[in-house]
Parts: C-alpha cells; structure tokens; sequence
C-alpha cells in the first residue's frame, strides 16, 4: 500500500502537555493546490511543519512516496518538499537576487560552486513572482506585498515538487493576497507542482484550492473538494460560526457569509 | 575586480609600511635585501627581518582572524553588533594567562601565548555546552546570553586573582591591552596554521551560514542542520579569535567593526564577505600599529588602544546608522 503523494498516518503532534493534533490519517492529493483551514489554535501550522519535519510526530508518521519523513536524508529532502514559514526574516539590506539565490542551498554540493542551472532556476523564479526587473532591489525598499512574491521566489528557487507556505497572505491587503494565491495556483498549473497551505481566509481558500483540509477544535472536521468541505454544518463544527454558503458570483465556488 | 584592487592595495601599501617605517627608518633597498637576501650583520636588516616582519605577520594573523570572526559571528546570530568576544574567547585566554602566571611565577611572553589558545578554546566550548549548542537548542539569544553569563564569571575570576597578586597584575595589565610589540615571541607558524584551518571551515559551510541567517526554521526546509552549521561556524570563530589573541593579545572592536564594512562591499555573499574582512582586518590593524609607533616615537602606543581609539567612534557611527528593528 505505497502511495505517491504526501500523506499523514495516526499523526499525534503535542506541545509539551498539550495535544493538538490527535490520530488523524490524511492524503495530500498530488499536483493539486490544498489548503488547511481552521479557527486559530485548532493546529494548522503545527501539522504544516510536521509535514515539513520542522517537528518531529509525537505518535503515528508522516509519510513522502510511502517513506516515513525522518528516514529521509536531510537535503534529498528539502530537494523534494519546500516550506515557506509564516513571517520569514532576511538579513537588513539583502537584495532580491541574493536572497533567492538562497533558495538553491540544497542543490549545491560540497565545496557549493554556483552553476548556470542555479541562475537559470533562480531567474525563472524571479519571473514567474513578477519581479524579474527588481532584482536588484533591497528587499527593505518593497512593498509587503513584493517582499513576500520574492521570499515564495527563494522557496520556488529551491524547485521542489512539493511547495508548503504557511498563512502566505498574511498582513496582505485583498488585491495582494489574490496576487499571490494566483501565482501560487499558475505554478500548480503550469509545472504540476503540489502546493499546500495554510490560510485564514475562507472564501480565497475555497476559491484558490482543490482540496481543503478543515480542522476543528476536536480534530479532522472535513477534507474533500471546496464543494464538499464548505457546507454550513462543517463550518458550525469547525468555529461555532452560523453562516450562509452560497455560490460565489464570479467563480461559483463556495463562499461563506456569516449570519 | 575593482573590488579586489581597492582592497589589496591599500593592504599591500600597510604592510610595506611597516616592514618600512619604525624609529629607524629603513629604506627600500634594506627591505629588499633583507627579504630576499638577508644579511644577519647589517643591523637595519636585522629589525626588519626579526622584528618588523614577524609584527607584520601577527598583524595579518590578528586582523584577518578577528575580521572573519567577526562576520561570520554577526552572520550566525543575526545580529549586527556581535562581536566574537561575545563567545568568551578573550576572556577564556585572559584568565588563561591568570593561570598560568599564579602557577608559573611570571612566565615570560612564548608561555603566555602557549596559554592563550587552549584558554580560549575552552572558553567557547564551554559557550557551547551551556548555550546548549550540542542538543541544537541554541538559539543565537541563548548562545550570546551563554558567553555573557561565562564572560562575567572569568572576569570576576581574573579580577579576583590579579586584586590580591601583585605580580599577576604585572603579567596580566601588560598582555591585556593587545600589542603585536612581542611578536617574535609568539607562535606564528602554528597560529598562521589553525587560522588557515578555520578560515577553510568558514569557507565550507559559507552556503548554510547564509542559509541559517533566513532563520532556523528556512534553514531546515533547505535542508541544512542549523545546529550543524552553528557547531561548524563557532568553530571556526573559535579556531580564528583564538590564533589572533594568542598572537597579539586581545584587540577591542576590530570584529565589530571590520563586519559592517565588508558586509557593504561584498552584497551579502558570505564568502566574498569572509575575504573581504580579511583584508580590511589586516589592513587596519597594520596601519594602527604603524601610526602608533610613530605619534609617540621612540616609544610607542600599543595597536590594542589605537584600535579602540578608531573604533570607538567607528562603532557609533554603526549604531547610529542602524535602522530600528535591526537587531531582531
């Protein structure tokens, strides 16, 4: 029973005395776009990173094409599966070539020699973020909404086929965060590139998303399609919230408006 | 390549200097003579051969090993106003010298420097242990408050020892203001070889320092071993401050100061930053040794206090140059 794609099993994460993700048994769907959403404290992030091997399971495993997580050698890995943390900080006065340049640390060997392939990925980086003529530019002078297309250019540098970004849009106005969950999508699309995250925003998240994982204060609420995940009883088990989910006009995908 | 130029040169010109320049002046023709044709019976040879030469030595030792140390110190903690002595090293080789002058009587200056780098050596890896560097626990915070806390402790230590001995005071005042005046008495070929070491480990893990600077957490999804790299890199900090301080003593500020500068001209590439720092290291302490030779001359100021005086305001210009934020 070996499956492609990255999947939890039995995955109890803790910190210290407190559980926050008891036994729960899921699948990643390969090449698509999914996202985990939740009220705050369910432990989103908290299984993002155990997806990543930032934490290590305290029961059960996480499993990448049917290998347990923390048998895998430390950069095969990050050459398979990228993370982007929540809130990334980069040295003061670091230009946007040099920090995506970055992103190509586990592809270099041992004595590190940059290669044309290594400018070659970082450039396509640069441009699938839209910032291909700022490279030059210190990351201290853009935008929020620049600053983090150039550290998802550092995390698509790094070239994984599993690309993980924790609240990628946060502290990012409306027109922003579409900006960055249509890149994020056009990648999906364009290089078949498995994208999960992890997002507040239930109604983008419905709309970006093939998969959706919701969590709830007791576990595991609801996993599947937009369609089957947004349902007014998933979102009353999830956050004690009443609400509407109608058809969005523009995309007819799901969309919640609370009572 | 205008880089490089810049850079060199100004060393190049230093270090002629003070093969040159001294209380007798020496000219051209002896400074070539006496490096490749050496003449033991003309005396302006001798001071350039067996006094000069071994000071320009332990300048480029101290200076490169403290600038390096220095970037790659504020590179691992993310903090642009680290300094290497932060992980005890200085004061590791101090109570070292304390040591060894209680148990030895007044050892003369090869003893001391014998001293001074298993000292320091101790004092890091003891930074180490109890910034829980080994469980790779260590944060940058917890590591610096590790080398506060153990800093603190062989500061009251020393002073302890030097209040109630007079004539460990004697050996301790003159070797704590850093001097490269006895550095024909210092190690040089071993020091010269465990800085070459830590300047190849620095070199090596250049790419994953870079890494672990976008924080632990990024360093990991690139698939680095933060505590790894950290062990690494405080070894070669280690390995570099302690061959400068065994060399020529403890120099305030040039590890805090040499980092910024390099950091400008070298765009954050780690690597070009490493032997930038060297340079730029080499070439101030060479020139501070040489003017304080001359303001005073026939005497002299010891290159430790003409470091500080540069330094000094050098190092305020750094902070108020810092923007708010900066150090988190």
């Amino acid at each position: 029973m070996t499956h492609t794609g990255l999947e939890t099993q039995s995955l109890t994460l803790a910190y210290r005395d407190r559980t926050v993700i008891r036994d729960l048994t899921l699948r990643i769907p390969d090449r698509c776009v999914t996202s985990i959403l939740g009220p705050n404290g369910c432990g989103k992030s908290t299984l993002l990173k155990a997806l990543a091997r930032l934490i290590p399971p305290n029961g059960g495993q996480v499993r990448l094409a049917g290998e347990e997580l923390s048998r895998i050698d430390t950069r095969a890995l990050a050459r398979r599966l990228a993370i982007l943390p929540q809130s990334p900080k980069g040295p003061e006065g670091i230009t946007v070539a040099d920090l995506v340049r970055r992103g190509r640390t586990p592809w270099r060997g041992f004595l590190a020699p940059w290669s044309d392939e290594d400018a070659r990925v970082c450039q396509l980086a640069l441009e699938q973020v839209g910032l291909g003529d700022m490279a030059g530019r210190s990351i201290d002078e853009l935008s929020g909404g620049q600053r983090q297309r150039a550290w998802i250019a550092l995390v698509l540098a790094q070239d994984t086929p599993y690309l993980l970004l924790d609240e990628p849009t946060t502290w990012l106005d409306l027109s922003h965060q579409l900006e960055v969950l249509s890149l994020l999508q056009k990648r999906n699309r364009d290089h078949g590139t498995t994208v999960v995250t992890v997002l507040h925003d239930l109604n983008l998240a419905a709309r970006f998303s093939d998969h959706l994982i919701l969590l709830g204060p007791a576990g595991l609420v609801s996993e599947g399609t937009p369609d089957d995940v947004m349902t007014e009883s998933n979102l009353q088990s999830a956050f004690g919230l009443k609400a509407l989910v109608v058809p969005d006009p523009v995309t007819g995908r799901p969309m919640v408006v609370p009572h | 390549m205008k880089l490089i130029l810049g850079l060199v040169l100004p060393l190049v010109l230093a270090m002629a200097l003070t093969l040159l320049v001294g209380v007798q002046d020496a000219g051209l023709g002896n400074l070539w003579n006496a490096l490749f044709v050496f003449d033991p019976a003309d005396p302006a040879q001798v001071v350039i051969h067996s006094v000069r030469l071994p000071r320009l030595v332990a300048g480029c030792i101290a200076g490169a090993g403290l600038g390096m140390a220095g970037t790659i110190m504020q590179a691992v903690t993310r903090n642009p106003l680290a300094d290497p002595g932060l992980l005890g090293v200085n004061a590791g080789a101090a109570f070292a010298v304390v040591v060894g002058a209680l148990l030895l009587g007044s050892p003369d200056n090869g003893m001391i420097a014998a001293l001074t780098f298993p000292g320091a050596a101790l004092a890091s890896v003891a930074v180490f242990l109890l910034g829980g560097a080994r469980t790779g626990a260590a944060g940058p915070v917890r590591l610096t408050l590790a080398g506060v806390a153990l800093n603190a402790l062989l500061l009251s230590l020393i002073s302890a020892v030097i209040l109630a001995r007079s004539e460990v005071l004697e050996v301790f005042r003159f070797w704590v203001t850093g001097s490269l005046a006895q550095a024909n008495t210092r190690p040089l070929l071993a020091m010269t070889g465990t800085l070459v070491i830590g300047t190849g480990l620095a070199l090596l893990a250049a790419p994953r320092i870079e890494a672990l600077a976008l924080g632990s957490a990024l360093a990991r999804g690139l698939g680095t071993r933060p505590a790894r790299v950290q062990l690494v890199a405080l070894a070669a900090i280690t390995l570099m401050t302690g061959s400068a301080v065994a060399v020529a003593g403890p120099i305030a500020f040039l590890g805090l100061i040499v980092p910024p500068l390099s950091r400008r001209l070298s765009r954050h590439h780690l690597r070009r930053e490493i032997f930038v720092s060297a340079v730029l290291g080499a070439t101030i302490i060479l020139l501070a040794d040489t003017v304080g030779r001359l303001v005073v001359a026939p005497a002299e100021i010891r290159v430790g206090i003409m470091t500080a005086l540069i330094g000094a305001p050098a190092f305020i210009l750094v902070v108020r140059r810092l923007k708010p934020g900066a150090l988190t």
